[in-house]
């Protein structure tokens, strides 16, 4: 076997957000070595791009709430074909690791009594989301991340991992390179936790960066776990537009949340246009009943410019397309009109908005307390993944597990604002607990020599071609192609294409080269990352072909109503033993009666 | 389409030379999309550090026209486009390659600050009461993206290399940040003093001017520890008043 830096741990976790920390911090105070492998700096990760919160029903603004009214509106907001293991878990754990966070040295926004202030967010019920102004996600990857370099983690940065390895069915370990010398190493481990986020990436416009390109998915796919709901992938409604250069980076809900309004061009107040029957019990009928429920009316019902995200961002593409959007191609979101409801309102969205008054100030040369935004849809966050136990976060590949946004099943159809942040701590901390049980009970395995040669050759490939295409290009095509024709709408014969198109891909993708030599090459690691982009394009397609109905996130021109027999089952991917994508239709097991009781109360 | 040119450090360890790449703008480009399409039409292999592009992981640091600054936070009609924009890593780290530079010894440094302790919970399931006005002291501090700026422009480190004595502005903040979390009860003034070099920081601001998240660095965080230190180990009536107190600091 030639020599790779090799490294021995009990459990290895590979991406280093929230999840990600969150799971090596569980798996170190478990007692066992950990190591930390994050494709950035630390401390770097997505995470630190939430803004709006951490859903957790702490109750400490508004005592109705709890975990059972938090467990109905995930269900509701995920249109029912959500892992409700996952999303009872998830509810009643949420608080405890919000006050964890806090006890870490989280420094959250307070009420006037001193607690933990909660704001109001898309779908959720009553004002449920932890934060600080709009950075809660940098509060709270900070926090984990300080807290974790105390722990004795080994933390590999700027490392990116290349496949899993595997001794029979088992997974046991990981084999990648560093950025930085563009050295190959072998991380053996006895259980492997997979943190590594989501797929925008392979979209144009995106509020991710270019670390998301599907990792987690495709290392897992390809060791032959099953992923689940790749069909479901979020549009963030309210994206920047313009200037062209920044179009895509996100706009918090939060702006929602405070009071903020969508309007088209002609200044009406479109979402009032069109409540889905889901929604219409809790949502507001007119603006004046809108306003006080984001002023803390709790008699008021929520404005439905605070509808789920996928619902908003259907919204938002129906007005710009007849003909009803803003100069540059989206529609308005308007803060500053609140000044006629309250004094000091400039100040006031500075406060609570601090980055996004920013954001546009510098990026855009807008005052966002002055004039109204231009936002649209966004490409945003992949509610499908690896599938999971839901008490342990074990793949179906043994010593396998995953958690966050790479990880499916809490969110369904659509994920709900502030979940996210959530689902990082409660089920990066499962994954880190029973990760760490799997490796005091198993030991490190056999490491087959020819994988590591294999992949070993297949990245060092593209130097072999110097002189010919070079990545980059490959890689806007195929953000181009997905987002035309596997975008928020979509139709059986754009998909088609798709798939042509992703075939024409793969060849090209097998014909690059790059430059120069394997120190800090971007073009190389471009390189290496669009086969993970492919194989995550291709099985988003496929599912979504797979699933003939309009949920969630996905919406079918071809299919535009929901179908009872669909919001019966999973669609499940793996990888067939001739290499090709396989799904499979699997049902949702049967809910238990106390939760299906608390969903029918809470309708 | 206008052009601009970018003056940009190309090589590695140290080495290398400025060379000159000109390339199409567009309304609202910032300096790291011009980096990346160049870096995607003309030389690949040139290395750049980034994530979000959106100012809030403060991974592209560099040198912009000399001046300190996150390339994707650096919109090109604040400079001026008649002459070429330098854009060089940043001095203070040991260079890597390109625009890339080793930062690792920040991360070091920060594992030195004594952790996060929290005074025993307020109430009895185990939560804290914080006012609003006691956690904005700190929240200013948190918003620290650690692009590490300030480290590069503190004298003290770029033109001293005094990166043994001293933590640098970064880790004055977040010594700042723990010092006056409402709940913690560490003490870190002792370090500070003998071991962060609190001392060689002669205030003179450069690193507030450079933040990007435009924290009071000097004002709010540095001076304050220093009066702290001055408070505990200078002070001659401060000094007899606790060699009679029976609990002693």
């Amino acid at each position: 076997m030639a020599e790779y830096l090799t490294h021995e741990h009990d459990v290895l976790v590979i991406g280093a957000g929230g999840a990600g920390l969150r799971a090596a911090v569980e798996a170190s105070a478990a007692g066992v070595k950990v190591a930390l492998v994050s494709k950035s700096l630390l401390g770097k990760a997505h995470t630190v791009m939430a803004e709006g919160g951490i859903a957790a029903a702490l109750a400490d603004v508004d005592d109705r709430d709890n975990w059972r009214v938090h467990f109905a509106d995930t269900m509701r907001g995920g249109q029912y074909v959500n892992s409700w293991r996952m999303a009872e878990l998830h509810a009643k754990e949420a608080p405890a690791r919000v006050r964890e966070l806090e006890a870490w040295g989280a420094v959250f926004d307070r009420t006037v009594d001193g607690r933990i202030l909660q704001r109001n967010f898309g779908g959720h019920r009553y004002p449920r989301l932890a934060h600080v102004g709009d950075r809660t996600g940098l509060e709270m990857i900070r926090t984990l991340q300080d807290h974790g370099i105390h722990l004795g983690l080994d933390v590999f940065m700027e490392h990116t991992i290349l496949i899993l390895l595997k001794d029979g069915d088992r997974v046991v370990g990981a084999f990648g390179y560093d950025r930085e010398r563009g050295r190959f190493h072998l991380f053996r481990a006895k259980a492997v936790v997979l943190a590594t986020g989501g797929v925008g990436r392979a979209y144009k416009i995106t509020s991710n960066s270019w670390e998301y390109t599907g990792d987690g998915h495709s290392l897992a796919y390809h060791a032959g776990a099953a992923l689940t709901d790749m069909e479901f992938l979020q549009f963030h409604p309210t994206g920047m537009i313009w200037p062209p250069s920044v179009r895509g980076l996100l706009i918090t809900e939060a702006v929602r949340g405070e009071g903020g309004v969508l309007r088209n061009k002609d200044g009406r107040r479109f979402m009032f246009d069109d409540i889905p029957p889901l929604y219409a019990n809790q949502t507001a009928d007119n603006e004046e009943e809108g306003w006080r429920y984001v002023q803390g009316d709790k008699n008021a019902r929520r404005p439905p410019d605070l509808l789920t995200r996928d619902h908003v961002a259907r919204c938002i593409r129906r007005e710009v397309r007849e003909g009803r959007g803003s100069p540059h191609g989206g529609v308005f979101l308007d803060i500053a009109w609140i000044k006629e409801k309250i004094p000091n309102a400039a100040e006031h969205i500075k406060k609570k908005l601090p980055s996004m008054y920013h954001q546009f100030k510098q990026l855009a040369d807008i005052d966002i307390t002055q004039v109204p935004m231009e936002v649209g849809p966004t490409t945003h966050y992949m509610m499908g993944g690896v599938r999971v136990d839901p008490d342990s976060q074990m793949a179906s590949v043994p010593g396998l597990f995953a958690a966050g946004e790479c990880a499916a099943g809490l969110h369904g159809a659509n994920r709900l604002g502030g979940n996210s942040l959530s689902d990082l701590v409660v089920f990066g901390k499962r994954a880190g607990e029973y990760a760490a049980r799997f490796a005091k009970n198993n030991s490190l395995g056999k490491v087959n020599p020819e994988q590591l040669a294999v992949a070993e050759r297949g990245a060092l490939k593209p130097f072999e071609r110097e002189g010919a295409e070079g990545p980059y290009a490959v890689q806007y095509a195929l953000q181009a192609m997905m987002q035309d024709l596997v975008g928020i709408v979509r139709q059986e014969q754009e998909m088609l294409q798709a798939l042509d198109h992703i075939q024409e891909l793969k060849a090209r993708t097998g014909r690059v080269g790059v430059s120069g030599h394997r120190e800090y090459n971007n073009s190389w690691h471009t390189a290496i990352d669009l086969n993970n982009l492919l194989t995550v394009s291709e099985i988003i397609t496929r599912a979504a072909l797979e699933r003939k109905e309009s949920r969630g996130a996905h919406f079918r021109e071809d299919y535009p109503a929901k179908d009872e027999q669909f919001g019966q089952l999973n669609i499940v991917i793996q990888k067939g033993a001739d290499g090709e994508v396989q799904l499979r239709r699997e049902p949702i097991p049967p809910m238990p009666a106390e939760l299906k009781q608390i969903i029918q109360e809470m309708k | 389409m206008a052009t601009a040119t970018f003056r940009i450090w190309r090589g590695e360890k140290g080495g290398g030379e400025f060379r000159d790449y000109s390339t199409e703008i567009t309304d609202g480009m910032v300096v790291l999309d011009a980096v990346h399409q160049i870096q995607a039409e003309q030389t690949g292999d040139l290395s750049v550090r980034w994530n979000c592009k959106a100012g809030k992981c403060g991974s592209c640091s560099a040198e912009i026209n000399g001046m300190p600054k996150l390339m994707c936070m650096t919109r090109l009609n604040s400079l001026p486009l008649q002459q070429p924009v330098t854009i060089e890593p940043m001095k203070t780290f040991p260079h890597i390659r390109d625009l890339v530079t080793d930062v690792s010894w920040n991360f070091r440094v920060k594992e030195r600050i004594a952790k996060f302790k929290p005074r025993r919970p307020d109430a009895p399931d185990g939560t804290w009461r914080t006012a609003q006005v006691d956690a904005d002291r700190v929240q200013e501090f948190r918003k620290c993206i650690e692009c590490f700026l300030c480290q590069d422009v503190c004298h003290v480190l770029r033109d001293h290399h005094m990166h043994e004595e001293f933590i640098g502005p970064r880790f004055l903040v977040y010594t700042a940040a723990l010092e006056m979390q409402p709940l913690d009860e560490g003490d870190r003034l002792q370090d500070l003093k003998s071991q962060f070099g609190i001392g060689l920081c002669n205030i003179t601001k450069c690193c507030t001017k450079v933040c990007p998240e435009n924290i009071t660095i000097t004002d709010n965080a540095i001076i304050p520890l220093k009066e702290r230190v001055v408070d505990r180990y200078y002070d001659p009536l401060g000094k007899l008043f606790r060699m009679f107190s029976p609990r002693g600091t």
